[in-house]
């Protein structure tokens, strides 16, 4: 991994390890080797490659929600091995204004970096927002507003979402392609059915697709081929004076966890025996039973 | 699901060490799924830290008793309703593997998430309340899982504490669904007695059911393997796109079974073109050494410029799919509208989609009822074989040679409404109906073109409204007719005022007035006659559809001048009407003009004369062996 913090180069793997680690496959002298096994990673990786393609091939307006988070960085970067270097639609950053300065950073960085045809959309004033949610789903929900404007502004019909199914209970529900109502809205009760790789691509003038093309991958798969892969983070998810951010979102309401893993292989040590749950430093989650599934059913991610 | 399970997640990347299997937990509503799901977690050491308490807390405030189930039914609805509406996914460990249980919904109404759940599993758990018996949501789920290609299968006979452990009433049940599967071809890999509320047989023999011998769930879940990569079996890729983002023109897609290496000769289905992978590309390295298996998404260039498009599959040379226009199914039916003999539906098979009619209902049959009473339609959560015709060349496989290239889903207005296996094929068979018999023409092409000196062939020209393509095809018909040929013009409205006008501006209608003129055209080049065709045809699909028709008698001309210019040319007034919002799908200001990334030829009216620009397309006409003799003649005497 590249880390902004020049004080955390030391972690860096040893560049000898990461050859070992990376998913170019190994050459084999002559040609009745077998061909080289997929490991878990592998799988995942081709899996998500082969959506995010069909995503750009079956929609006509795609970009992909860019959070800066570890996750929707690997998703970046699974998008240009899809399309060979180059990421073919926008990076869409829906801003609430609130984010961690180390997270601007990574962006503006970044964004040039990978070359990466980025647009930043603000969200709403707080006031604009249902008033009847709990304070930090209320200010979650400015999110899910800015993406309604940035939907109304460029007329997408189809969004690329970073979201995982082990993350959260609701989450673990989705559908690969996610058909949204007219009001960016999410019928869990009357989801279409997806098999076989086969993806519900129709999307009713006006309305919009969700794309989760990392939908099956775990917190641990993530930092796994982000190490595999050598890919930058913001070195918020390390630990500094005995804690660090397991997830990532707006500084009021994002709390770090207490945790001494100041590089990834301890962050996979330490997940490998945690029994916290890894949005439990996101406080909307925890305000209701029902509060952040209400939010994803108004069309939050 | 929200929870980071302690065993669940393996920190290492699991598939270098610890196998990962997915399986999915199914059966009739109510013989307790969720509650096994949730005991599982439970025997495993797998729940995090406080949930226990929350749930049990959920429960006392609802004033309901602690269900293992809650785990699992986290949404508002369910917990209210007491039941799974859609499938979840948990992991956890055992011994020797990476579990990734999928809870998938009993109830018959959300059949369509049960099978989004199961058709991720390598194998299956089938749930079975002690007291009730073998139920119809039990029989269904059973025959899904055949038709989902789930081979392994683990029954379990939950509640047993509800009949007090007895050994015949789980023998009475045991042989029940035993001759149901086995008669399926799905043989349960084993029968286990539990309480999934109380433990028994979940994750320990229990005194209670002391008198079976055989494995636990977990023991079971142990034994059951991860799907294998299709490597042993011939490959098929199918293609997702083809890519020109540089230099390198770079077929994309999923190995779907087989490998490949860069120099293997392929075969591009089902157009049966032949070509040799020249690179594998991939990033940040490239391109790439070796054989690429089973599983992998890669990118492929090829040796040679062909015509090749999303949906095609390739092959090896010697063992390819069949081409096909008519596909045997033995298929599930999702939709409320029951599926009927005449019905025009969408096929998706790998990569490919294309509309087709259904020719035949056979076997048609309730899966949960024992009578097997069959009907002439399928309806919803039944299933049936079908008889498909394709308005298009297909390239499939039955599904016992290849499961990938075998299965398909079927669309109804834009939403999968049902699955199924292929049967089988018939090779090459064109999709007329029985009782149609085209009469041959009497005259041979070879007189024809004596006569015209041309071949017959189809000019297709594209572009955006106002650039130059009427004009164009006007100036070629005359040219073609003073020089003895007999050229024909089909103006993209020629049709629309008489046969195609059924026919609107929505994208499918815009697509079947493409169809059509490209049938109409090709006929007329079938008789040797040279058809011109201007139609702005803005879709890539709806051109690539029309070269599909016409084959070899394709010539696709991209009439390319600045979208400034044509709106200035505005010859029809559109552009004119568009800007005052007069004509809502207009292509020249939608922008919805796509332009050919591969035609024959691309001329820009805005920097060439039409004597020029005809002169042109002749020349191409000539060198792609549709003009002959004169045209060297007449080229020199302008």
């Amino acid at each position: 991994m590249h880390l902004l913090n020049p004080e955390s180069s030391g972690h860096r793997l040893p560049s000898a390890a990461l050859h070992e680690a990376s998913s170019v496959p190994k050459i084999f002298p002559g040609e009745m080797l077998p061909p080289p096994s997929m490991d878990h990673l592998d799988e995942l990786e081709a899996q998500s490659i082969y959506i995010l393609r069909e995503a750009f091939a079956r929609l006509k307006k795609l970009a992909l929600l860019w959070s800066l988070g570890k996750d929707s960085n690997v998703m970046i970067w699974l998008a240009r091995k899809a399309f060979f270097g180059r990421v073919p639609f926008p990076a869409l950053h829906v801003d609430t204004g609130k984010k961690f300065p180390e997270m601007y950073a990574f962006r503006d960085r970044f964004g040039k970096e990978w070359d990466l045809d980025l647009k930043v959309e603000p969200c709403p004033p707080i006031d604009a927002v249902d008033p009847t949610l709990p304070p930090a789903a209320r200010s979650a929900a400015r999110k899910t507003e800015g993406l309604k404007w940035a939907l109304n502004k460029y007329g997408f019909d189809g969004l690329i979402a970073g979201i995982r199914r082990d993350e959260e209970a609701t989450r673990a529900k989705e559908r690969v392609f996610s058909p949204r109502g007219l009001e960016g809205g999410w019928d869990v009760r009357d989801q279409p059915p997806e098999f076989w790789d086969q993806f519900n691509a129709s999307v009713p003038q006006g309305a919009h697709l969700r794309v989760h093309p990392i939908l099956h991958w775990t917190e641990a798969d993530i930092w796994a081929y982000t190490k595999r892969e050598n890919i930058p983070i913001i070195p918020l998810y390390l630990s500094k004076e005995g804690k660090r951010y397991r997830s990532l979102g707006d500084q009021d309401i994002t709390n770090p966890v207490a945790s001494t893993a100041s590089n990834i292989d301890e962050i996979l040590a330490e997940l490998d025996g945690t029994k916290v749950p890894e949005r439990a430093g996101r406080a909307l989650d925890h305000e209701t039973e029902d509060a952040f599934e209400r939010l994803r059913v108004a069309g939050y991610l | 699901m929200n929870m980071i399970l302690p065993a669940s997640v393996s920190a290492t990347p699991n598939g270098t060490t610890r196998p990962q299997v997915r399986i999915v937990i199914v059966g009739h509503v109510d013989h307790g799924k969720s509650t096994l799901v949730g005991r599982l977690l439970h025997e495993t050491g797998s729940l995090p830290e406080g949930k226990l308490e929350m749930l049990k807390a959920v429960s006392a405030r609802r004033g309901m008793p602690f269900e293992w189930s809650f785990l699992l039914d986290a949404l508002q609805t369910e917990r209210d309703q007491g039941i799974t509406i859609d499938t979840t996914q948990i992991r956890f460990r055992t011994r020797s593997r990476d579990v990734v249980l999928i809870d998938a919904p009993g109830h018959a109404e959300f059949l369509r998430n049960m099978i989004t759940g199961a058709s991720q599993a390598d194998g299956a758990v089938l749930i079975i309340d002690a007291l009730e018996g073998v139920r119809d949501q039990t029989r269904r789920h059973g025959y899904l899982l055949h038709l989902l290609g789930i081979k392994q299968v683990a029954i379990v006979v939950n509640k047993m504490d509800r009949v007090d452990f007895g050994a015949d009433r789980f023998k009475e049940i045991s042989d029940e669904i035993s001759a149901h599967l086995i008669g399926l071809g799905v043989t349960p890999s084993a029968i286990i007695p539990i309480s999934a509320r109380d433990g028994d047989g979940v994750a320990e023999h229990t005194p209670r059911i002391g008198w079976y011998q055989g494995p636990t769930v977990v023991e079971a879940l142990d034994a059951l393997e991860p799907a294998r990569p299709l490597e042993q079996l011939a490959l098929r890729l199918p293609v997702q796109a083809i890519y020109k983002f540089d230099d390198r023109r770079i077929v994309a897609g999923r190995i779907e079974s087989g490998h490949l290496a860069a120099g293997d000769e392929i075969v591009i289905m089902p157009a049966g073109k032949i070509a040799k992978i020249k690179t594998v590309e991939s990033w940040p390295v490239t391109p790439l050494k070796g054989s690429h298996g089973a599983g992998r998404s890669v990118g492929i260039t090829l040796d040679r410029e062909l015509f090749i498009e999303r949906g095609d599959v390739i092959a090896h040379a010697g063992a390819t799919p069949r081409d096909t226009r008519r596909i045997r199914a033995r298929i599930f039916w999702l939709h409320d509208k029951p599926l009927s003999k005449g019905d025009q539906i969408l096929i998706r098979l790998g990569t490919r989609e294309t509309r087709a009619s259904v020719v035949a209902i056979e076997k048609a049959v309730d899966p949960g009822e024992l009578s097997n009473e069959e009907t002439k339609a399928i309806a919803r959560n039944h299933v049936g074989e079908i008889d498909i015709s394709l308005a298009q060349p297909i390239a499939a496989d039955p599904y016992q040679e290849n499961p990938r290239t075998g299965r398909l889903v079927i669309e109804v207005n834009g939403r999968i409404a049902g699955g199924g296996l292929v049967l089988s094929v018939d090779a090459g068979q064109r999709a007329v109906p029985i009782d149609i018999v085209p009469v041959e023409s009497a005259l041979r092409p070879e007189e024809r073109s004596a006569r015209y000196h041309h071949n017959g062939a189809v000019i297709w020209l594209t572009g955006l409204p106002g650039s130059g393509k009427s004009t164009l095809a006007r100036a070629l018909e005359r040219r073609l007719f003073s020089r003895g040929g007999s050229p024909i013009l089909l103006d993209g409205d020629t049709l629309r005022a008489g046969l195609n006008n059924d026919l609107g501006f929505s994208p499918q209608d815009r697509s079947e007035n493409i169809r059509r003129l490209a049938e109409v055209a090709t006929h007329l080049a079938r008789n040797g006659h040279v058809a011109i065709v201007a139609a702005v045809s803005p879709a890539i699909a709806d051109r690539a559809a029309a070269r599909r028709i016409a084959d070899t008698m394709f010539r696709e001309v991209h009439v390319a001048a600045p979208a400034e210019v044509c709106e200035s040319r505005d010859p029809k007034g559109h552009y004119a009407k568009a800007r005052s919002g007069a004509l809502p799908s207009f292509t020249g200001i939608t922008n919805d003009y796509q332009p050919p990334t591969a035609c024959e030829l691309r001329i820009d009216t805005s920097i060439r004369s039409v004597a020029d620009a005809t002169e042109e397309i002749e020349r191409m006409l000539g060198e792609t062996g549709i003009l002959f003799d004169e045209l060297v003649d007449l080229a020199a005497n302008i």
